[in-house]
């Protein structure tokens, strides 16, 4: 089945040069895609802005347009204008790259995430894996941050950068590849069309991981160490005013929103659901796991390091492992009998694991001999 | 192959999000573990002890607002009963019954921003100031009905109080009164047994009893140690003999403990408040005394127990209209001393845990 | 309720153990000879009928001939309280035993009334001015700075 992009090459390459329809089309997708992001971006901002007043009891921002929804628009109009300063001794090349590296990484993932059927940037048959390849690449541009603002503070979260994305990557890749056993295919398109019953009900334990992982990934609380305001400031922004620090600020939130259209591409059905056209149900499932996002930063106070470390080695990684396996087996044996026997199972062993785990494991303590 | 490492200094401070106020800490750190710390105050100082020697009594009565800030009236209360004690001033009953209700919400204001800020400096992005803020407020206004001010009272007198309370006080004190138990239970709901709150603070920043009593810990921070001294109960001034009230006291001293021991003091509070307007009697709120004051000579110690920990004031007079020597002794300075032992070999994120465990006010420090 | 020790029977308890350490009793304070502080403390901390753990106040005085440092003591145990001084009348270089290895109280104390008022502490392990700068001229609480 042909995409919305590939129809309108095909239809474009009746009348011109194959080259020259390829080419338009591309850029026509590319630069939809990226209003959709941008758009989506800002008024995500604006809406977690109101959520968070509405968890906080205060109103948040409300003067600018109605309900302040051209809040995010003056927000970045005052960051465009701003001075940019460079701090004197620091890398400038490395200081001036690391927030397009960070930024456009989290718009690539965008090609692949199929918004309603057919309309999709690329339908990569390696879809998941390009994910996954491609969202790990902004870690990379925050530690040159970190390291190229000669700032101590930007420097810890630097560390701390390579330590925590590198830790989740492992149990966000192996619940991934739970879905990807049952789809029995890399490509974004088809792991919708095989979501009769959404993942989130037949693999409940890998949806939690891949969501917990997803948070420390876009460093979200509780997992927010990399700029954890209340020990190194700003982390490995400390030193990023002006346009730069609006690219890592667009980078934040590009990051939740795609993670919240890739759990519901993986997890929630995509753009399945019925009455509602298949794009408003894409929309609404994104809004709601960005809600959720929302409300555990109002909620929750941060990890420390070692235990965030401790979290994903000894909690997720092990948990991740047992889910993988145990849907192998299921995918082998029992899901030609019952696929709600396949749901049952899990949730009785997402139940029992997290149960177990949550007697078993304690977070350390911490302190270390000096 | 073997790498080399080395300690690196960072000057946590004196402009940092969590050092509440212009404090700053020379840290020594190994990677993420604090390997040695220094305090560095004195940013705030602005010579109060001095500038006393050279006003009249009543005139220093708008300095002392300003050396624990979040606290003023309690600051306020510990000037005048030091005056008091070496004038040999008697205080009509009302005064004295007003003073304790505002020391008292004064109390519960100043805990409730610690508790907020300590989460805060947990990492809960703003949610628990914001909601201790909405209580703090309500005390805000009920204190700008009795003086007219939000943040620096200057609303005690030597022999009593400036004025009277309103009529729309006392209907608004109840109000509070009664809703205060119900929103300290919806903080515990909230936070107590929060799994992240519980690994980041059980067992982190331990300050062992002896420790405590040798630096001179004071406050919750003493009482958290497990040592039950509470000024008020063991050298009860004013007339806190009177009611009824308990002393938390924590068993570790840790930072999950001092925390606690700051909630439990608010409930304690609300319980004086309660039974202090309930006794309050009608009648005079000042005795004359004649302006402008002068004091016998001799020394007094005068202490009372403020939210962050015992505040002195040691009065040197010579018989002239100014002290001829005005000590402040600020409980958070002293209760830094054990900063140093509590942070060795923990991260950095519990440094600032540890010192927001603490509760400094700088304007108190650097006086 | 704090019992403040009468002076008079402590200074003679103190004449008796540690002969010659009490200079004079004005009440409500007892004056230590200033090179027998330490011993007096360390009595006072370690005996118990008087249990001394708690250094509440620790501050000096410019009286001009010369200066007195003052010590709160308070027992917890007992609940007792007692007011120590010690006087020294050079006012080039006034030094007093610090007393920080027996209530580590002192510490910063010790380093606040050797910033505002230029008392040297001998064998304070750290003694640095405190709420000013170093390179800071005088002492501020003396009476003589104006």
């Amino acid at each position: 089945m042909m995409t919305l992009l590939e129809e309108f090459r095909a239809w474009l390459s009746a009348a011109l040069p194959e080259w020259a329809a390829y080419l338009i089309a591309g850029i026509v997708g590319i630069f939809v895609v990226l209003g959709f992001v941008l758009t989506l971006v800002i008024v995500f901002i604006w809406y977690e802005r109101r959520l968070l007043g509405r968890f906080q009891i205060r109103l948040g921002p409300n003067r600018l347009g109605p309900e302040g929804i051209f809040q995010p628009i003056a927000t970045a109009l005052k960051i465009l204008i701003k001075e940019d300063v460079v701090p004197e001794k620091a890398d400038r090349v490395v200081h001036w790259l690391a927030p397009i590296v960070v930024f456009v990484p989290v718009l690539m993932v965008f090609a692949v995430i199929p918004l309603s059927q057919g309309a999709i940037l690329a339908d990569l048959n390696v879809g998941v894996l390009y994910l996954v390849a491609v969202g790990s690449v902004s870690a990379v541009g925050i530690y040159m941050a970190g390291w190229g603002s000669n700032n101590k503070y930007a420097l810890i979260a630097a560390m701390r950068t390579v330590a925590q994305i590198v830790s989740y990557e492992l149990p966000v890749v192996l619940s991934l590849l739970g879905v990807v056993l049952m789809v029995g295919s890399l490509s974004m398109t088809k792991t919708v069309e095989a979501q009769v019953v959404p993942f989130i009900v037949m693999q409940p334990l890998g949806f939690l991981i891949f969501f917990l992982g997803a948070l420390a990934e876009m460093n979200r609380c509780p997992f927010d160490l990399l700029e954890a305001d209340s020990e190194i400031v700003a982390g490995y922004h400390t030193e990023y005013s002006g346009m730069k620090f609006a690219m890592f600020y667009l980078g934040e939130y590009g990051h939740a929103l795609a993670y919240a259209c890739i759990i519901t591409t993986l997890f929630l059905g995509g753009w399945r659901g019925p009455v509602l056209p298949p794009f408003l149900w894409f929309l609404i499932k994104v809004v709601a796991v960005f809600s959720l996002i929302v409300w555990l930063r109002a909620t929750l106070p941060r990890l420390r390091v070692d235990q965030l470390m401790a979290f994903a080695w000894k909690g997720l990684f092990p948990m991740a492992l047992i889910n993988i396996f145990v849907v192998a087996v299921e995918m082998l044996w029992l899901v030609d009998i019952s696929r709600w026997l396949v749901v049952a199972t899990n949730i009785v062993l997402a139940v029992v694991l997290i149960l177990a785990w949550s007697r078993l494991f304690v977070l350390g303590r911490g302190r270390v001999e000096v | 192959m073997t790498l080399k490492t080395e300690p690196f200094i960072l000057n946590v401070g004196p402009q940092h999000p969590s050092t509440h106020g212009v404090f700053r800490m020379r840290v020594t750190l190994d990677g993420e573990v604090v390997v040695d710390l220094e305090p560095v105050i004195g940013y705030l100082h602005r010579g109060i002890e001095k500038l006393a020697e050279s006003r009249t009594y009543t005139q220093i009565i708008p300095l002392t607002d300003r050396l624990d800030y979040l606290a003023s009236m309690t600051n306020n209360f510990g000037y005048v009963l030091a005056v008091e004690k070496l004038g040999g001033i008697k205080v009509p009953e009302r005064a004295e019954y007003l003073r304790i209700i505002m020391a008292e919400l004064m109390r519960i204001s100043s805990h409730l921003m610690a508790v907020g800020f300590f989460l805060n400096d947990l990492g809960a992005m703003m949610t628990p100031v914001l909601y201790m803020w909405r209580e703090r407020e309500k005390i805000m206004d009920l204190f700008e009905m009795v003086c007219g001010q939000r943040l620096t009272y200057n609303y005690m007198r030597v022999g009593g109080v400036s004025q009277d309370i309103p009529d729309e006080f006392l209907p608004a004190l109840k109000r509070f009164i009664d809703e205060m138990p119900r929103f300290i239970d919806e903080y515990e709901q909230l936070l107590s047994q929060n799994e992240i709150l519980l690994v980041r603070t059980k067992g982190v920043g331990v300050l062992p009893r002896e420790t405590a009593i040798n630096i001179g810990a004071s406050g919750p921070v003493l009482r958290a140690s497990g040592v039950k001294w509470d000024i008020r109960k063991a050298d009860p001034y004013s007339i806190y003999d009177r009611f009824d009230f308990e002393v938390p006291v924590g068993s570790t001293g840790d930072c999950y403990d001092r925390y606690w021991v700051r909630i439990q003091e608010m409930r304690q509070s609300v319980r004086i408040v309660a039974q202090a307007v309930k006794q309050l009697p009608a009648g005079e709120i000042c005795v004359k005394v004649k302006q402008p004051l002068r004091l016998p000579a001799g020394e007094v110690y005068g202490h009372v127990e403020a939210p962050k920990g015992e505040l002195g004031f040691y009065l040197v007079s010579d018989g002239s209209i100014a002290p001829y020597r005005l000590h402040i002794r600020p409980p958070t300075l002293i209760n830094l001393t054990a900063l140093r032992d509590m942070v060795i070999g923990w991260k950095i994120a519990d440094l600032i845990v540890i010192f927001g465990s603490i509760d400094v006010c700088l304007g108190e420090i650097d006086r | 309720m704090t019992v403040s020790l009468d002076c008079e029977q402590v200074a003679k308890r103190l004449s008796q153990e540690l002969p010659g350490s009490v200079v004079t009793v004005e009440k409500p304070a007892i004056v230590i000879r200033t090179e027998r502080l330490r011993e007096v403390a360390e009595f006072l901390r370690g005996n118990p009928d008087f249990e001394f753990n708690y250094l509440a106040n620790l501050t000096a005085v410019d009286y001009l001939d010369y200066f007195e440092v003052v010590y709160h003591l308070v027992s917890l145990t007992h609940n007792y309280s007692l007011v120590l001084k010690v006087r020294c009348y050079d006012r080039v270089k006034p030094t007093v035993p610090s007393v920080v290895d027996i209530w580590r109280a002192a510490d910063f104390q010790e380093r606040e009334v050797y910033d505002l008022m230029g008392i040297v502490f001998d064998g304070h392990p750290n003694l640095k001015r405190l709420l000013l700068w170093e390179g800071f001229v005088g002492h501020p609480l003396r009476k003589d700075y104006l």
